[in-house]
């Protein structure tokens, strides 16, 4: 099932998608503060997440969705599909960490907690989106529907995270805080997979 | 007009509300002075608005069990009302930040960029796009069956993403809007007795006027439906 659902050449379109779009922003901004910076990084997560997970249903033909229909359940449907994103999402988080950092400077202090939020953003970013592509693709102008759909939905988490990276440039919190947000995001991931497990059921009849 | 006993009930509650929220005795705290008074209007349409919107989801929740249609319009109508809701508690609120929060030395407009960052402002702001979104996605899908089906999957999906953010957030983030400890309002110590007893009340009778607004639209779209069927 997970092999299945993994097609080799959108995979190096993202990573183009990746390096593409930092150069863009290199060009632009040379060297950016840190706030900036970490804007930024957040920015270029958020579209490549777009990008990477809304391939997984809208990039789907009506035969093969009715193909999967007649061998799996919804429910392995959907979880192999968001353990696919999940892991696609911590590869493209990594690749834009290394490249993102490799480009722009690096002006964090702790750059290994940097990474472990970020890889985890990535996560929860993958996940929401995940099944808001499902969702959106049953709908008519796909594409753009996804991004009015999930803005708003993802803004919350991506607060937090740009917060919670604060922490790895040395920004000091009350004891504990980092922690809680920490759960708390983790707790959203988990919140989420129940969801989809529960809601996909629904959508997946046609 | 049949006039059912909570439809009174919300007719004597908003009396109640305007006259006694304007007339009876408020504590009197500098900085807030008679804006106070506001609160008996802003704070429950917040408070209404999550009401409609929670009975919004019930409704959805049971669309999803039972496949009646008559479950997928009253979620749309009380997500509806909701919205509507929410438009007047930005304005209300829009009106009170402008006397207690704007600084009088610079022009509106400089003020707002600095106002708009407030939590619940953005959690606001949040539960209307998101609320927007549904009408979009609703509106996007043609077959009817389907159209239910996937915005109900949505509505439950969005609200169970965005009402612990917007529960939790901002008591992360600093905040100058009040209520950051605890429950806003639902807190005991929060309010002076003498708001209290204007305050629930008004809370009742503004929920109350939502949900008949909502009984009116939903009893007009069965209307129409049964008209658009005959017809055929």
């Amino acid at each position: 099932m997970l092999l299945e659902t993994r097609q080799q050449h959108t995979l190096y379109g993202i990573l183009l998608y990746i390096a593409s779009t930092i150069f863009v922003v290199y060009l632009t901004i040379d060297l950016p503060d840190a706030d900036t910076w970490n804007a930024i990084f957040w920015i270029t997560q958020l579209f490549i997440c777009i990008n990477a997970v809304a391939k997984s249903f809208l990039q789907e033909s009506r035969g093969r969705m009715l193909y999967y229909f007649t061998i799996t359940s919804p429910v392995a449907f959907i979880l192999s599909k968001l353990l696919y994103n999940l892991l696609l999402m911590v590869v493209m988080s990594s690749v834009n960490l290394i490249v993102y950092s490799a480009m722009m400077g690096n002006p964090t202090i702790s750059f290994f907690s940097f990474c472990l939020i970020g890889i985890l953003g990535g996560c929860g970013l993958g996940l929401i989106f995940t099944m808001l592509a499902a969702i959106a693709s049953k709908a008519m102008q796909q594409a753009s529907l996804m991004a009015i759909l999930g803005f708003p939905l993802i803004l919350p988490q991506l607060m937090m995270l740009v917060r919670l990276s604060k922490t790895a440039f040395g920004e000091i919190f009350n004891n504990g805080i980092p922690f809680q947000m920490t759960l708390l995001l983790v707790s959203f991931d988990i919140l989420m997979i129940i969801l989809a497990v529960i809601l996909f059921p629904f959508l997946w009849k046609d | 007009m049949r006039l059912t006993w909570w439809k009174i009930l919300s007719i004597i509650l908003l009396l109640y509300a305007v006259v006694g929220g304007l007339l009876l005795p408020v504590p009197e705290l500098s900085q807030l002075g008679e804006t106070i008074r506001n609160l008996y209007y802003h704070v429950c349409m917040w408070f209404s608005m999550m009401i409609l919107f929670t009975i919004s989801i019930i409704h959805s929740i049971k669309y999803l069990n039972t496949k009646n249609y008559i479950h997928d319009i009253k979620a749309k109508s009380y997500a509806g009302t909701g919205v509507f809701l929410g438009l007047l508690g930005y304005s209300t609120g829009a009106i009170w930040a402008s006397y207690t929060w704007a600084d009088p030395n610079n022009p509106a407009y400089a003020s707002f960029g600095s106002i708009m960052r407030e939590p619940k402002l953005i959690g606001a702001a949040l539960a209307l796009l998101v609320y927007g979104a549904y009408f979009i996605l609703r509106n996007s899908i043609i077959d009817i069956d389907q159209r239910a089906r996937v915005s109900a999957v949505y509505n439950i999906f969005a609200y169970a993403m965005l009402f612990p953010t917007i529960w939790i957030i901002p008591r992360l983030l600093p905040s100058l809007h009040p209520g950051k400890e605890g429950n806003p309002a639902l807190n005991f110590n929060d309010i002076d007795a003498r708001m209290r007893i204007v305050f629930y009340p008004a809370v009742i009778g503004w929920t109350l006027l939502g949900v008949w607004i909502t009984h009116l639209k939903i009893r007009l779209q069965v209307l129409n439906e049964k008209k658009f069927s005959n017809e055929q």
